[in-house]
């Protein structure tokens, strides 16, 4: 704590979650004033520049290195690449939505103020350094989620979800802020700094071991790791298609990002062996899961779930090449992911009634491009060469088995393998059936095309040339080593 | 020159693709489609003779070399480069493909435009197997072949065409994991995926604990090329996938994607593994006699054309890891002939029984009879294809399998006693089939009015009986390239041999 007040320069340090919350503002205080049905557009429009300036204020504040606000925040080059990802995400989902609240006639004012919101949320977790902090940050982006699960108001399904998740995230929550407590506990503290050098110096104590637990079972949830997963396949398959594809990426990749702060940067203790059977639980449990799934939704929510298994490999590795993995790794499944879902919202039509395997046969005959598109995506869920997913799979194991975890690495292989089943269905599907209705298709609206350009050429860019975001996120571990 | 010299392998490896992309963006004019991937897959063809023409022969070591940074982070170099095996593999794809499109002319008329982007992007996965030299590479473009041939069955296949498809992408799909935990095994102890660097340290023995890993790496390389081959037993997926798949599907999969397995046996299992070779040849030799003999057993009581010509590739390519492990000259020279000449003679069948199908609809042995009045020309054609696959001598099967025999009877007496039993059981089935099909009495009277072959269908034809001969009687063109490049294969195990004798 150098100075008393905050200065100028602080309030770069937060520059981004700034500009999205004034946005977010400008969209809630505009919705009452426009037009109902062309005000849509116009609220998108708002919400869509909010996201590209978060963008542009992160670049802007990179420059910036380093604390603020009594040492709650920092930016670093960790910082900035989850901010980036964030607002990347939002800027994919906003542009999926353009379509979507039209086609599913919802209002759209709260829609976007609310999808803002939720990336403040997401942005300042990753940038927090203090556990209070980052539980109000975890509050802000999963109260917004819980509101958007519930956005398709017409259908029951769609409130069950948000009711459900609702309270089961809120008992999660409950079990991180016990956490938080505990290890202050335990430490003294709640700056993930202060208590990583706490654990370092000296003998730990019992109480953090469960803390770190408790934190974990909050986290674990949230990013829909097994035993903890049991929400996902019912919120998925009830939430509106894009908030889908937003909240199994953005939220996540934040979740990811603090707990890469506590288990690395704070040092946690006995992380392996936690992080050991829950990687392996999720990435069974939710492969196996998708195998007899009919509904690509839940079907996709039960990938998520294994890949939050083979993500979470990485933080039993070692920080050196553990960081950057699992970094790799939530950029790359947030680009395929968030792109798999704006195919699928586009496809769903009023009411997303086109949903399930059946519905899908003969997609590449009907649209081949969106066909074609989803297929690259799935490709890189199952981890073929040349997409990002493939890399970010290769990179997690090589971490992995230098941490000697071949158990591990072991059970993740033999995972990919049966998670090609599933994925491979929906292409059979789309290419080698016959569709039984001939659902109708649009034509593929301007703002849906450029979500699918973003997501496809994200993809292939991390799959042909990895090495400027892994470099990116290797220095991160290399900060954190000093 | 020298440009030409290292991008001569980019190009004609990415040519296809080029075009695919360029189709891509093409409209739906069906008879234009055909004709530009005729084009594309002929000037890929007559590009890929550069190979050959300017090829040192007596040189050992790869040729045409191109090696750059792909990615820093794994250490992945983009390098390519043949030697005189791989380079004739990669003439073979080039000249089985412009024939594809031919025979796919009429026969395809639905989703034409798809089905050529596929076809020329598998054509580019084929070539880029055979020209990487950076294993990851070499993955990459394995894993590649594997979803453009997957939609070339499930999507415009025959009756059971989904089932089919699965089941090769599965199986091969998880075979070649195993393949990947080995190369990945080798990347994090060399640092390297070239395939030369690894092969050097291995030679002088810089890696560490590799004598107790070999056995368990030469195995994960194997059983990703056993399937392929595929190997007894686990072939099951072959018959299956050949059954339902397009014509010019079974032409590139019996015709390349099978030599595929053969090519990685001898490149990577032979190469980077040489004593674990050596002391597993044994049971691989016997798998490859049970294949030779088994295959010849269910062809002969198959009742449809396709599947018995499938089952026959099982037993020829049973001919091919024979000679590869037969660790001899004469055994490794007949096997990478028998990969071509089987190319181009199966490649031939497959096409004559598509253009058979195309009449009739059906590849039932017992509809046909007696065609040999009805179409002249295409009995000819058949009898020559069938006389070249079953070892006729002068023609091209004959030689690859004599060097194959007499490579094994030297190995071990008894692998060439049962092997060439196998060319025995190759002649009964093909002249029986041929007899089926062409002989007696026309007994259906839709068999009457068949057409012959079409000029379009001459033009399909012609390359291989042309080929078929040629190899047949001037096999030297060929071998006098594969020698010097077989020779340096095996350089280790005739080190081993005379260390062994020297004690």
């Amino acid at each position: 704590m150098n100075h008393a007040i905050p200065q100028a320069v602080d309030y770069i340090r937060i520059l981004p979650e700034l500009v999205l919350s004034i946005f977010g503002i400008i969209v809630m205080l505009l919705d009452p004033l426009i037009d109902e049905i062309r005000g849509q557009k116009t609220l998108a429009t708002i919400a869509l520049i909010g996201s590209l300036a978060a963008i542009l204020a992160t670049l802007f504040q990179a420059q910036f290195p380093g604390l603020a606000f009594y040492a709650m925040v920092q930016v670093d080059s960790f910082s900035v690449f989850f901010h980036l990802l964030v607002a990347a995400v939002t800027t994919v989902v906003i542009l999926t939505s353009y379509e979507y609240l039209a086609v599913q006639e919802i209002r759209a004012g709260e829609y976007y103020g609310l999808i803002l919101f939720g990336a403040v949320g997401m942005s300042l977790m990753s940038s927090a350094v203090e556990l209070v902090l980052i539980f109000i940050a975890l509050e802000i982006s999963s109260i917004s989620t819980y509101i958007l699960a519930g956005f398709r108001r017409r259908a029951a399904i769609s409130s069950e979800a948000s009711v459900k998740y609702f309270l089961l995230g809120s008992f999660a929550t409950a079990f991180f802020l016990y956490g938080v407590a505990l290890m202050y506990g335990a430490s003294g503290s709640t700056s993930i700094l202060a208590i990583g050098g706490f654990l370092r110096s000296g003998p730990i104590p019992l109480l953090a071991y469960v803390g770190v637990a408790l934190m974990f079972v909050g986290l674990g949830f949230k990013v829909a790791a097994a035993p903890f997963h049991i929400w996902t396949p019912d919120v998925y398959e009830g939430a509106p298609s894009p908030v889908v594809g937003f909240m199994s990426t953005a939220p996540k990749a934040a979740v990811f990002a603090v707990l890469l702060r506590i288990m690395f940067e704070a040092n946690a203790p006995g992380r392996i062996w936690l992080i050991w059977v829950v990687a392996a639980l999720s990435m069974t449990l939710g492969n196996i899961g998708a195998l007899v799934q009919d509904n690509v939704k839940r079907l996709l929510a039960y990938s998520s779930i294994a890949h939050a298994g083979y993500l979470l490999m990485a933080f039993a590795a070692l920080p050196s090449n553990g960081i950057p993995a699992a970094m790799f790794y939530t950029a790359s499944y947030a680009a395929m992911n968030v792109g798999a879902f704006a195919v699928v919202s586009h496809f769903g039509g009023p009411g997303e009634r086109y949903v399930t395997l059946e519905d899908y046969a003969g997609l590449g005959r009907r649209s081949p491009i969106l066909a074609a598109t989803l297929t690259i995506f799935l490709l890189s869920l199952i981890g073929i060469p040349i997409t990002g997913g493939f890399f970010a799979k290769f990179y997690v194991f090589s971490a992995a088995l230098q941490a000697n975890l071949v158990g591990l690495v072991i059970i993740g292989v033999l995972n990919s393998a049966v998670g090609a089943y599933y994925y491979l269905r929906i292409i059979v599907a789309m290419y080698m059936r016959e569709g039984r209705e001939e659902a109708p298709m649009t034509p593929i609206p301007f703002g849906l095309g450029a979500a699918l350009a973003i997501s496809v050429i994200a993809t292939i860019y991390l799959g042909v040339l990895p090495g400027r975001v892994l470099d990116y996120a290797a220095r991160t571990a290399t900060d954190w080593g000093r | 020159m020298s440009t030409l010299e290292s991008a001569i392998l980019t190009l004609v490896t990415f040519i296809p693709l080029a075009g695919a992309l360029l189709l891509l963006a093409a409209p739906r004019r069906d008879r234009d489609i055909r004709v530009f991937a005729l084009v594309v897959t002929l000037l890929d063809f007559v590009l890929s003779l550069h190979l050959p023409a300017h090829f040192h022969r007596a040189q050992t070591g790869f040729q045409y070399e191109l090696d750059h940074l792909w990615i820093a982070n794994p250490n992945i170099h983009y390098h390519m480069g043949v030697d005189g095996i791989s380079m004739w593999l990669v003439v073979l794809t080039t000249f089985l493909t412009p024939l594809c499109v031919l025979i796919s002319w009429n026969s395809i008329h639905e989703r034409v435009k798809e089905f050529f982007i596929i076809l020329l992007i598998l054509e580019t996965a084929l070539i880029g197997v055979f020209v990487s030299l950076d294993l990851f590479l070499f993955y990459f473009f394995w894993e590649a072949t594997l979803i453009p041939m997957a939609l070339l069955i499930g999507m415009y296949g025959h009756g059971r065409r989904v089932y089919a498809a699965i089941k090769f992408f599965l199986y091969t799909m998880i075979a070649s994991v195993f393949m990947l935990a080995a190369i990945l095994w080798l990347y994090a102890k060399v640092g390297s995926f070239d395939f030369v660097t690894i092969q050097n340290a291995v030679r002088n023995g810089q890696i560490e604990n590799f004598p107790s890993a070999a056995l368990w790496l030469f195995l994960g390389f194997f059983i990703a090329f056993a399937v392929k081959v595929p190997l007894f037993p686990f072939h099951t997926w072959l018959p299956d996938a050949h059954v339902e798949a397009p014509t010019a599907g079974s032409v590139l999969l019996a015709g390349v994607l099978l030599k595929m397995g053969t090519y990685g046996m001898l490149r990577f299992n032979l190469g980077l593994f040489p004593e674990q070779s050596r002391a597993n040849a044994w049971w691989i030799a016997i798998l490859a006699l049970i294949g030779i003999i088994y295959g010849a057993l269910v062809a002969m009581v198959q009742p449809n054309m396709k599947k018995l010509i499938a089952y026959s590739s099982i037993s020829h390519l049973g001919f091919v890891v024979l000679g590869i492990f037969s660790f001899t000259q004469a055994g490794l020279d007949g096997a990478t002939f028998v990969m071509l000449a089987h190319g181009i003679s199966t490649g031939a069948l497959f096409m004559l029984a598509g253009i058979l199908y195309e009449r009739r609809h059906t590849y039932e042995m017992s509809e046909f009879g007696g065609l040999a009045s009805s179409m002249p020309m295409y009995a000819a054609f058949f009898l020559f294809i069938t006389l070249a696959s079953a070892g006729l001598p002068l023609l091209n099967g004959f030689v690859g399998e004599f060097l194959v025999l007499s490579g094994a009877f030297r190995a071990q007496p008894w692998w060439g006693v049962l092997g060439a039993t196998g060319v025995i059981w190759s002649a009964c089935y093909l002249l029986w089939m041929y007899q089926r099909v062409f002989f007696g009495k026309i007994s259906h009277d839709i068999n009457n009015s068949l057409p012959d072959l079409s000029g379009r269908e001459r033009a399909a034809l012609w390359p291989t009986a042309v080929m078929a001969l040629l190899m047949g009687v001037a096999p030297l063109l060929w071998l006098n390239a594969i020698d010097p490049s077989v020779q340096a294969v095996l350089a280790p195990y005739t080190l081993m041999v005379s260390k062994a004798v020297g004690r």
